[in-house]
């Protein structure tokens, strides 16, 4: 095993996430849910989350250390989340991630979550190195996007993100709407099982014509939940109960259809055969089955990392600085703050300037 | 050596010796900014403590001080801001491999204002530390003198009052209204160096919240249909 040893820091949604990783090798990754204390609230509510990492952080990093086998005294450098996410919590993150590398006088990488999502993808021992350019598509609660990657630490371009909810913010919502439990994802899948996807034509976001020119690559999620919603009132109005399994499998198909019909399209224009999932809802079993097939369908090869990498979680953190390093960029300052809507193109935040001679 | 570390109203950083004898202290006033400026002012009251010039940018190497607790300022505070401060101060204790000292952020207030009275020989009356707690509330403390630990003596503990509600407050519980805008690292590294003296544990081990995450409950999903 070569490489720097980095301790990446997470703490962009409900998710505290320590990971250590050695060059490309992972060697912990130790995630603290708070996904239990929102439920009763039918989604992430921020004050409960950042109440929540501060609690986790400590544990979880003398967990990650424990399960890697190392101690602090011998990590290389250390990693956090700067955005984008939910700032307070962000900052718990942030705060401890400086204080950490103060006391250990190690050099700190304030780095981007959703290029972490895409390094996520290195730390599979698996896989053949990732390709450039690739197209990627992130899912989860708290975002979805779609990037064009020629280049993990150097040259990332956004095509496209949605316009209102997050994919998986719309399965929370019709999964309430349907009397489900939090969270939405698995139950919509469950129930769409014994459904029949084309039962009911629900409308795909952003796929007009007129859509075309300005948002062909972005998302929109909140009519298809309005569309929803109001089949299901037509059918109570009428005195019948609304078919669950038939609603949720139609629901599924048209996210699917649209995330799936975007992605591929980008592949298309930019000649690039080549699409990267990531994420928490490419847990979803049918998003991954109707993209394989599709992208089969188009010549398009899709890289999925392990799923314990798609959700949330330091490791991709402690990727993505890693790379950072083996690709000679400099620490960042101590002077960064949390960016609840740092730009993807913002890979690495705040790269100090350059020694100008002196020795570093 | 002792380090503080308080963000429950600005930020401040400081290093101070068992003895109380106070090496650096480093701040700012920002309500806002503590995640942008607590790693620099680490650094700097590390550099400041060692009695080293400060090396400066763009690649300060901080010097390996010989610290033996981290004293975290546990509010009363704007939450978002507390948590800061707190979470800095166990990461830094975890990467030194030294134990946290949880701190009532009032209680650093009050020592400052009976360690002022007693260098002029003046009695300090009962009073309150009052400091802002936002939506339109004040967090309060009362004190009543310094023990033998020398220590505050709080006779209520923090609570939140409606501003417009503070002074009668006060009133009913005998004591004079001291608002501030600061804490001073330096006397709450103080106040952990005569706990750990005294043998006493003085603060939380959580942040003094005082208030339940602002949440509405779900409620069934709206109509859509008229
Ligand atoms: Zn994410």
């Amino acid at each position: 095993m070569t490489g720097p040893l980095v301790l990446g820091i997470e703490t962009s949604c409900d998710e505290t996430g320590i990971g250590i990783v050695r060059g490309r090798t992972l060697l912990s990754n130790t995630i603290a849910s708070s996904m239990d204390e929102h439920a009763r609230f039918g989604g992430v509510v921020p004050e409960v989350a950042a109440r929540a990492h501060l609690e986790a952080l400590q544990p979880s990093i003398e967990a990650a250390l424990a399960e890697a086998g190392v101690t602090l005294a011998e990590i290389d450098a250390v990693a956090v989340t700067s955005g984008p996410g939910l700032a307070g919590a962000l900052m718990v993150g942030v705060g401890a991630a400086k204080a950490l590398a103060v006391s250990l006088d190690k050099p700190l990488y304030a780095v981007n979550h959703l290029v972490g999502h895409i390094a996520a993808d290195i730390l599979d021992p698996e896989a053949a190195p990732l390709e450039y350019p690739t197209v990627a598509l992130l899912v989860s609660g708290g975002h979805t996007s779609l990037l064009l990657v020629r280049d993990l630490t150097g040259d990332v371009e956004l095509l496209g993100e949605t316009m209102d909810d997050a994919a998986g913010e719309a399965f929370d919502k019709i999964a309430r709407i349907l009397g489900l439990p939090y969270p939405g994802g698995p139950e919509i899948d469950r129930a769409a099982a014994s459904g029949d996807p084309a039962a009911i034509r629900f409308p795909r976001g952003m796929s007009r014509a007129s859509d075309m020119a300005k948002h062909r690559y972005d998302f929109s999620f909140s009519g298809l939940k309005t569309a929803v919603a109001r089949w299901i009132e037509q059918r109570e109005a009428a005195g019948e109960p609304p078919p669950v399994a038939d609603v949720a499998a139609s629901f599924r198909e048209a996210v699917i259809y649209v995330l799936v019909t975007k992605a591929l399209d980008a592949c298309a224009r930019f000649e690039v055969p080549r699409l990267l999932l990531g994420g928490g809802v490419i847990a979803n079993h049918r998003l991954r089955e109707v993209a394989v097939q599709r992208a089969n369908a188009a010549g398009v090869t899709v890289r999925i990392p392990p799923l314990s990498l798609c959700t949330d979680n330091g490791a991709m953190i402690a990727a993505l600085a890693s790379e950072l390093i083996s690709a000679g960029r400099r620490p960042s300052t101590l002077d960064f703050g949390a960016d609840s809507t740092l730009p993807v193109t913002e890979i690495q935040v705040d790269e100090r300037p350059h020694a100008g001679g002196s020795a570093e | 050596m002792i380090l503080g570390i308080d963000t429950s109203l600005g930020t401040t950083v400081a290093v101070v010796e068992a003895d109380g004898v106070v090496r650096s202290e480093v701040g700012s006033t920002d309500p806002l900014r503590h995640a942008e400026v607590i790693g620099s002012l680490l650094a700097r009251a590390l550099t400041e403590a060692s009695g080293a010039a400060a090396v400066g940018v763009p690649a300060p190497s901080v010097p390996r001080l010989d610290l033996t607790h981290v004293a975290a300022g546990m509010g009363p505070g704007p939450f978002t801001g507390l948590r800061i401060g707190v979470a800095a101060a166990r990461a830094f204790a975890l990467g030194r491999g030294i134990p946290v000292v949880a701190v009532v952020s009032h209680d650093a207030i009050a020592l400052g204002h009976l360690l002022h009275a007693a260098l002029q020989d003046a009695d300090t009356p009962r009073f309150a530390v009052v400091t802002d707690a936002r939506r339109r509330e004040f967090a309060y403390t009362v004190y009543d003198g310094i023990d033998d630990d020398g220590l505050p003596v709080r006779v209520t503990e923090p609570a939140l009052v409606p501003r417009d509600d503070l002074d009668a407050r006060l009133n009913d519980l005998g004591a004079e209204r001291r608002e501030a805008h600061s804490v001073s690292g330096a006397m709450l590294a103080l106040v952990a160096a005569r706990a750990l003296a005294g043998g006493r544990e003085t603060g939380p081990a959580e942040p003094l919240y005082l208030r339940s995450p602002d949440v509405t409950l779900g409620h069934a999903p709206k109509r859509v249909t008229a």
